[in-house]
């Protein structure tokens, strides 16, 4: 039996689903849209059921990307997620508007569980709710109460689900399809029921409610100043888990997968197979899992937010700023997440639920200069920007750095501002949002959240990684069969015979990569990057930092034939110094590097942002219309600032 | 005399006396703002806009031009 999960926003549903299932469960994407599909399997006495989550909704009636879901699959028998029967999680403290929902389900006839979450908050709050009564006018209706926060009541779910009665029932008020189509039809339908609820008379209260406590903390977090302040404080700690931090797991795994490559070339028999594992699959497969700590670690802090209630302030104080821009409120912690890495942050675009702003903002991230960015800013800084001060204070290097993180900023928001006009979309967006109480985050939901999100991106955006690192590793390490005529001739030259083993190796290797495919690609569309002052070592860089950005470090000493040690920076520094072109000119010159630091704050360049896209629009389309786009935004503003330059 | 939700002053109770019809409308109605109902603003976002409101102890956060929909008069 396939059982669906409903309820308003911020009732704990989530917390009864995780109660419910435990870590059996998965998540996809309901049919064709993007929008969270949490399965599981749930033990009864006596059977074992499907338990559907769907996202939090106030009613059948569908504005949003995430309502759609909830009104098409409940309204249509033949659809696959059409439910045999419905839990409702109520929120107790808040039972009369709870009630709308329910009572519109109920009037569709599923078989029904009513729970009433959070029953210790309702007594708190000095509230009496008359379950008798309620249980009087939905006679069909089985109604337990629980508080899911502490485990309370998952028994009494249990139980009740392999009890649900089905009988015939008379609605509670006529709920007729046809209701769907206009919006004064669903005024009227809504407000004659909320009307009956309330005039039932099933909740008394002891004392008049109030949200003094949430208030007076309020005052604080959205302050005209505090509020921004506390926020910026919040990411310099986010930031600082993320950029610092995160390294130190990302290593070791990347050091793990180092040693598994070297393990397996060792045991394997020397062949083609060996090679294709140890050097394309495995450092492909290492390029995926080396994302999971920032991930891990920036949807362990969402997580909290969310579940603290405080990512609703966020967003509250946000949304003026970034409505001119077409986004709202709930793309900043997107955008601002896309600094450290922009998969996690395109990933965390999903609680965005109007899909041109969602959209707008997935699209604009990747222009946030992220931290793969940080080792070409830094090699290609030292290398053209004087160390001189201005004024004898402001350093130059890190003015121009920091110039290129606004750049990045600058051109994100001008790009959804543009996009605001060129994007269609059905329904006007709109900010009608609760500001749930504040409570304690439960550590339960935030590892769930997490594990979830590392097992998305392992398994939906990694086979495209891995598929994608393979096709360059091929394309880098096979090359013509004139390849083996010029190695031989290398191996008789003086330069050569006069070298150490570890300088052969190294000349060897410039020498495979440049004769290879990449390589001959490399050279081939020399001529289309010339203009803007780069020649065909450069174009080879481009084109395997297609991998991702900081790989163009590595294979610029790859190709200038630098060692792979520590002090990689400084002589690969030295060596581009020195390099001419065949009229005697410096190559990297301040106009060749000021064009390649735009490129780079441009280009897409990232394969793993490429995979997530793709995940999180469920097309193709919106990933290479990006990857077009972005890569025509930095050719031509690399050629314009070599231009200008030269 | 009758306001719009968006003009009334900070912690001054008002009853809603009616939405306008427009594609939101059932959206306010659902968040149980409904005629009949008492709400105040009990707190501005910086700029002054989204305002965040009481009503039915909870708080709803809605922008300008949403509460412009909502008709009240004092209570």
């Amino acid at each position: 039996m396939k059982i669906a999960l409903l309820g308003n926003p911020n009732t704990g549903k989530s917390t009864v689903f995780n109660m419910l299932t435990g870590l059996r469960q998965q998540v996809g994407n309901f049919p064709g849209v993007t929008v969270d599909k949490k399965q599981g399997s749930v033990k009864t006495p006596k059977h074992t059921q499907q338990l559907l989550d769907f996202p939090g909704t106030y009613s059948i009636f569908a504005r949003a990307l995430d309502e759609q879901v909830v009104q098409d699959v409940l309204t249509n028998k033949q659809h696959p997620d059409f439910p045999d029967a419905v839990i409702y999680v109520a929120d107790a403290a808040n039972l009369e508007r709870n009630l709308l929902f329910f009572s519109q389900l109920y009037d569709l006839g599923f078989p029904i569980l009513l729970v009433l979450n959070m029953w210790d908050r309702a007594q708190r709050k000095g509230l009496r709710i008359n379950v008798e009564l309620l249980q009087k006018q939905f006679p069909a209706a089985a109604i337990v109460t629980a508080n899911a926060r502490v485990a309370i009541g998952k028994d009494r779910i249990l139980q009740a689900l392999d009890a649900l009665p089905s009988q015939d029932r008379t609605a509670f008020h006529d709920l007729d399809l046809s209701v769907l189509l206009t919006d004064s039809a669903q005024t009227e339908n809504t407000n004659a029921r909320l009307d009956k609820l309330r005039n039932l008379g099933l909740v008394q209260s002891a004392s008049t409610t109030t949200v003094n406590n949430s208030m007076r903390l309020d005052r604080i977090l959205t302050h005209r100043i505090y509020g921004y302040l506390i926020f910026t404080a919040v990411l310099l700690v986010i930031f600082q888990f993320i950029f610092s931090f995160a390294s130190i797991p990302m290593d070791f795994i990347d050091a793990q997968f180092v040693r598994l490559s070297a393990w397996v070339a060792d045991s394997l028999p020397e062949g083609l197979l060996s090679k294709l594992i140890s050097q394309g699959l495995i450092p492909g497969i290492g390029g995926v899992f080396v994302f999971v700590p920032q991930i891990a670690i920036l949807f362990f802090f969402i997580a909290l937010l969310e579940e603290s209630g405080y990512l609703s302030r966020v967003v509250f104080i946000m949304d003026r700023i970034m409505r001119p821009f077409g986004l709202n409120g709930k793309s900043v912690v997107p955008l601002l997440s896309s600094v450290a890495c922009a998969i996690p942050g395109i990933m965390s675009a999903r609680t965005i639920s109007d899909w041109k702003e969602r959209l707008i903002t997935i699209l604009v991230a990747p222009f946030m200069s992220c931290s793969a960015r940080i080792p070409v800013y830094t090699l290609l800084i030292s290398l053209v920007i004087p160390k001189s001060y201005i004024g004898g204070i402001i350093n130059l290097q890190g003015l121009v750095l920091f110039g290129l993180y606004a750049l990045g900023i600058l051109f994100a928001l001008g790009t959804a501002f543009i996009l605001r006009f060129l994007v269609r979309s059905g329904k006007p967006g709109f900010h009608l949002m609760e500001l749930p109480e504040y409570k304690a985050p439960r550590i339960y939901n935030v590892g769930i959240a997490v594990y979830e999100k590392v097992k998305i991106f392992i398994f939906d955006a990694g086979k495209i990684i891995v598929a994608i690192s393979i096709l360059l590793w091929a394309l880098a390490t096979y090359g013509p069969s004139s390849r083996d005529q010029k190695l031989k001739d290398l191996q008789q030259q003086t330069i050569y015979i006069q070298a150490t083993s570890l300088e052969q190796q190294e000349q060897e290797n410039s020498l495979l990569l440049s004769q290879s495919y990449i390589g001959h690609f490399g050279k081939w569309m020399e001529p289309a990057i010339a203009p803007l002052g780069y020649d065909w070592k450069i174009g080879i860089a481009l084109l395997s930092s297609f991998a991702a950005r900081e790989v163009f470090v590595g294979s610029l000493a790859t190709i200038y034939a630098v060692g792979d040690d520590t002090n990689i920076n400084k002589r690969l520094v030295q060596k581009l110094r020195a390099e001419k072109n065949e009229s005697g000119q410096v190559v990297y010159s301040l106009a060749t590097g000021a064009s390649l630091l735009v490129f780079y704050v441009f280009a897409m360049q990232c394969m793993a942002t490429l995979a997530v896209v793709k995940r999180e629009t469920n097309s193709w389309k919106w990933p290479l219309l990006q990857l077009v786009f972005m890569g025509c935004v930095a050719y031509l503003s690399a050629f314009f600032v070599y231009q200008l330059l030269i | 005399m009758s306001q719009t939700l968006d003009s009334i002053s900070l912690h001054q109770l008002v009853e809603i006396s009616a939405i306008a019809s427009s594609a939101i409308a059932p959206k306010l109605s659902e968040m149980g703002l409904t005629k009949g109902q008492k709400i105040k603003a009990i707190f501005k976002a910086p700029f002054g806009d989204p305002i965040a409101y009481e009503i039915n102890g909870n708080i709803i956060s809605m922008r300008k031009e949403e509460a412009m929909q909502v008709e009240v008069q004092m209570a």
